[in-house]
């Protein structure tokens, strides 16, 4: 009895773990393609970059230090970018928190097309045509968004369009315990 | 295998043969399947063996620095195109690790230094060979621990086999 009921059930078993992986892949609950990234808890990578709209306005992270503020990796060329740019204008409209953008391996003309025609949801938009900065981040595929502490750390990060849903649930509350324990 | 022994008996195929005659052609068998598969193995390697470069122009004049620029590209995975190399891959993020490698050889840092740049930004997956740690030891005693499985099974079912007709079977005896 057992002879062909333990391989059967040995091969349901199999099935089922790969069905409910498959069900989790299908719902996006699990992302195959996402990698852990090791910034966490880490402090912000820093660099100083040209404004996308003025060659002569720099850019910096230490210019950002003491309060808290969100990277967002985006370029003309990434389809996500353009499925999150409505949701990132819904947010910056809260004005809670300074969103930065980081054009990536992009052209200045159609970057500041882009801002100009869809809006821009940026407090400042940095430049980086060589990804230098963005291989800092560990960026390897836009759009990707990073929550950074008041204390300069990476608290958050966020691989393909922003949601709603994900700022709501993992942005806000982050931000909003950070802020409640420091102020 | 009584069974079969039995119906051998009953076609008249003369004596059931010795247990070492059928542990002898299982022994064949394997040494004839290890063969055919280490000779594709063999010719698989030959065939990819040399590795694509995706790059047209070399990086270095020195065939040494060259060496060890596409030994370390070997060995990191492009983030994009996850299955492949940075050396594999023509994807812009890949083009631009590649430029930071040879950035950093050129300023003189070393193999492990280049490593840790890369895992301190893109964790150990961009690793294609990931360090031994307490999460991977089990995906490196994988293969051991699996043909140790293989092996045991295939040993308990040859003892098995060879040891059942030794029972003496009633038709043989007359």
């Amino acid at each position: 009895m057992w002879r062909y009921l333990g391989p059967l059930i040995g091969v349901l078993a199999l099935g089922a773990i790969f069905a409910v992986t498959l069900a989790r892949i299908g719902t996006g609950e699990l992302d195959v393609r996402e990698i852990p990234s090791p910034l966490i808890g880490k402090p912000a990578p820093q660099f100083e970059l040209p404004s996308v709209q003025d060659e002569n306005e720099r850019i910096s992270t230490a210019a950002l230090a003491g309060r808290p503020w969100v990277l967002n990796v985006w370029g003309t060329w990434c389809p996500g970018c353009r499925q999150e740019h409505d949701t990132l204008l819904r947010i910056s409209s809260d004005s809670v928190v300074p969103i930065i953008g980081l054009n990536w391996k992009d052209e200045r003309s159609l970057a500041m097309q882009w801002l100009t025609q869809l809006g821009n949801p940026y407090t400042k938009v940095a430049f980086d045509p060589e990804g230098d900065v963005a291989i800092d981040w560990g960026v390897y595929g836009s759009p990707e968004t990073f929550l950074v502490s008041a204390e300069g750390i990476v608290i958050a990060k966020h691989i393909g369009p922003m949601t709603e849903q994900i700022w709501r649930e993992k942005f806000l509350p982050l931000l909003a315990e950070k802020s409640g324990g420091g102020a | 295998m009584r069974r079969s022994g039995r119906a051998e008996a009953a076609r008249g195929n003369g004596a059931p043969r010795p247990d070492a005659g059928r542990l002898a052609e299982f022994g064949s068998a394997l040494v004839a399947f290890l063969t055919a598969l280490l000779l594709s193995l063999a010719v698989t390697l030959a065939v990819t063996g040399p590795a694509f470069a995706i790059e047209a122009e070399r990086a270095f004049e020195d065939p040494a620095l060259q060496k060890r620029y596409e030994d370390l590209n070997d060995e990191l995975r492009c983030l994009v195109c996850q299955n492949q190399t940075i050396a594999d891959s023509n994807a812009p993020l890949a083009q631009d690790l590649r430029r930071e490698v040879r950035e950093m050889m050129r300023a003189g840092r070393t193999d492990d230094d280049i490593r840790q740049f890369m895992t301190e930004r893109y964790g150990d997956f961009v690793l294609y060979k990931p360090p031994m740690t307490a999460r991977t030891y089990l995906l490196w005693s994988a293969p051991v621990i699996l043909l140790l499985i293989a092996l045991g099974s295939v040993a308990v079912i040859v003892l098995k086999r060879s040891r059942k007709p030794i029972e003496p079977d009633p038709e043989e005896a007359t």
